[in-house]
């Protein structure tokens, strides 16, 4: 299944596309008040992107110094090739101390290593502590943004998800009775916990620590109470320095939801007493990513989702049409990168409208790389029948100018005189919503032509 | 191995040397950063109150309703009298039942709100998260403008927890309503003691 007839199916509910959009607008505006309220906004998305290229240039070396340092302050440090390496480490970690219940708190690399579903099949209960990731838990849905998993959710779904599976009043909708409700019932989870697991927003080669962003304060509750506590990270998440984290601290919250900084940004730095810390560094095809020129960039992508609230595919399409678990640009730059014939259709869904590469906080050029990814795609032979025939045809005319100029000129001829069902149907993607514009009189090149040819008159 | 197989893939991609830049530069300041703070801390749902000593601070708390019916007190500031010490709870689960606790913070940061705090010689870090109503007291002269002085003067990784918290645990996953109290404090007062 492509991008295109998901994004069709969803567009086709058009009231609820339309809030759906207004709703992400909604958001990006914010982030555009909190970015013009930072006079050097520019100059800290400089040294975010410099950070990053510097990072990714000796990666190796300061995954070796996280190591140590982390393995000095006590934590456990582990290495994973790909997802599957991943959960058998997790799972190892909770079979051995026979943890039956685990809380987690929003990270989008166990959603990419797909987690959940591994550990459950394993006899493990996984609560997902994020409000809106419960929502699609419960829901049995994946989230659709990785900021706002259940944006795609109006309040009367969550209202009839948690009655069925919380025991909500059946019909109520407000969002503070609601989340009262989470808040009791996760709280339960939490108490009940033998196990927490974090995601990592950034690692610090320095120190052997990393920083866990939330504003809702679940990772912090998830790691406090249980004794063992697993952090999951994908190896590009390192930073070098402490001082580093000034930079990215400032640019995350404000890019994502318009935010000065998020409620709980908390530094963990090996186990606590009596505790258990295991960090697992996760490859997962990131290290194909940095051999590319063209695509070691997206590595720079620190998951704010400004991308995806200014994106106006994104926000008419809804973040589940992408089947990927990061979703919208930076999603359909990285998912084709790992699997080229599943996620061929993603780059194609981009307007090129460059608005992503613009909100990017660590100035990833989304767009270009999108154009980028088009051209790979194509020659790598993953272009669906109708655009392969479409621009092998368009080459063939191109390549012969006298043939452009009379199907130019047939063209503007014949057209206005054809029925409408001859021009718009099938065959015409791009009259589909919208009308063709007339055709004018004259072509560009007869234009041209005949202003020379005054201009030499008059000059002679 | 796959630790040696992936620092092996990372060192055969030839990847261009780039500079780390220097962060050493004059940031965005404020003309009263204490002001500043006290705006950025009410605009994320806190409450920031000045005293001139920390003696000010029980007759403050006590005309408020949720502490003056509290259950658990837990207090690691002076002049606030507690009624639970984290020193004796062996397990923090126990926690549970305290609804208020009053924590010292290190500093405050003027562009966010934020106070730093951290969980050295504080046995049970989930107090800061778990308990209903949290009060951080600080000295208002302990306010710094921006997160590039913050860094500057604490020391990342001197105890195994340090956070930066932001106003009460809050919400904005169900369509977009912000929703104060969401698994952790329902509210943050930062208290600023002024200098005598």
């Amino acid at each position: 299944m492509n991008h295109a007839p998901l994004a069709a199916a969803f567009v086709a509910d058009a009231p609820r596309a339309k809030w759906h959009d207004e709703t992400l607008w909604f958001v990006r505006a914010k982030r555009d008040k909190a970015a013009q309220s930072v006079p050097e906004w520019e100059e800290l998305r400089e040294c975010a992107a410099q950070i990053k290229a510097h990072t990714v240039s000796r990666l190796a070396d300061y995954l070796e110094q996280f190591e140590r340092e982390a393995t000095r302050r006590g934590a456990v440090v582990h290495w994973a090739r790909n997802a599957a390496e991943h959960n058998e480490i997790v799972l190892k970690l909770l079979s051995d101390r026979g943890v039956k219940r685990l809380v987690k708190s929003k990270s989008m690399l166990t959603e990419e290593c797909h987690l959940n579903p591994f550990l459950e099949r394993h006899g493990i209960e996984v609560v997902d502590t994020d409000l809106g990731e419960r929502i699609v838990q419960l829901a049995g849905e994946s989230p659709s943004h990785i900021v706002l998993p259940a944006i795609h959710k109006k309040k009367e779904d969550v209202g009839q998800i948690f009655h069925e599976h919380l025991g909500t009043t059946a019909g109520a909708t407000d969002p503070n009775y609601l989340t009262e409700a989470a808040r009791q019932h996760l709280r339960e989870k939490f108490v009940q916990a033998e196990a927490g697991l974090t995601g990592v927003n950034f690692a610090i080669a320095e120190t052997g620590g990393f920083v866990v962003c939330t504003n809702e304060g679940n990772a912090d509750l998830g790691v406090s109470l249980p004794t063992l506590h697993i952090a999951s990270m994908g190896i590009e998440k390192l930073v070098p320095r402490a001082q580093d984290l000034g930079v990215f601290l400032r640019l995350l919250a404000r890019s994502a939801t318009g935010q000065p900084i998020t409620t709980y940004s908390s530094h963990f730095h090996g186990p606590r007493p009596g505790g258990e810390l295991h960090i697992v560094l996760v490859d997962n095809g990131r290290s194909d990513i940095l051999a590319s020129d063209e695509f070691r960039r997206s590595l720079n992508c620190i998951r704010c989702g400004a991308c995806m609230n200014t994106c106006p595919v994104y926000r008419r399409s809804g973040g589940h049409s992408y089947q990927t678990s990061v979703p919208g640009p930076i999603g359909s730059i990285l998912a084709p990168s790992r699997n080229p014939k599943m996620f061929y259709s993603l780059p194609q869904a981009c307007s090129l409208c460059g608005s992503c590469s613009d909100v990017c906080p660590v100035k990833i050029d989304l767009h270009h790389q999108l154009l980028t990814w088009r051209r790979e795609l194509a020659h790598q032979g993953l272009l669906s029948r109708s655009k392969r025939l479409g621009m092998q045809a368009m080459s063939f005319v191109f390549r012969r100018p006298a043939l452009y100029r009379l199907a130019g000129r047939v063209a503007r001829w014949l057209t206005p005189l054809l029925p409408r069902f001859m021009i718009y149907n099938g065959l015409n993607a791009w009259g589909k919503q919208r009308e063709l514009p007339d055709f004018p009189a004259k072509s560009f090149g007869e234009q041209y032509a005949e202003r020379r040819r005054h201009e030499s008159q008059r000059n002679s | 191995m796959s630790r040696n197989e992936i620092l092996k893939s990372i060192r055969a991609q030839r990847v261009p040397t780039a500079e780390l830049p220097s962060l050493d530069r004059t940031w965005l300041r404020f003309a009263d950063p204490l002001a500043q703070f006290e705006s950025q801390l009410a605009g994320v749902g806190g409450r920031a109150v000045r005293v001139r000593s920390t003696d000010e601070i029980a007759p403050i708390l006590n005309a408020r309703p949720e502490f003056a019916n509290a259950n658990g007190i837990v207090s690691h500031v002076a002049g606030v009298a507690a009624n639970c010490d984290l020193a004796t709870i062996a397990d923090p689960h126990e926690l549970e039942s305290v609804d208020w606790a009053i924590m010292p913070a290190e500093f405050g940061v003027a562009e966010n709100g934020a106070a730093w705090v951290t969980d050295e010689r504080i046995r049970h870090r989930a107090i800061y998260f778990i308990v209903q109503h949290l009060a951080l007291v600080l000295p208002a002269d302990q306010i710094v403008h921006n997160m590039h002085e913050a860094y500057a003067r604490l020391s990342v990784g001197s105890s195994s927890l340090g956070v930066f918290i932001s106003g009460p645990s809050k919400t904005a996953d169900i369509e977009q309503s912000l929703v104060i109290g969401a698994h952790g404090p329902r509210s943050l007062t930062v208290f600023l003691v002024e200098p005598a």
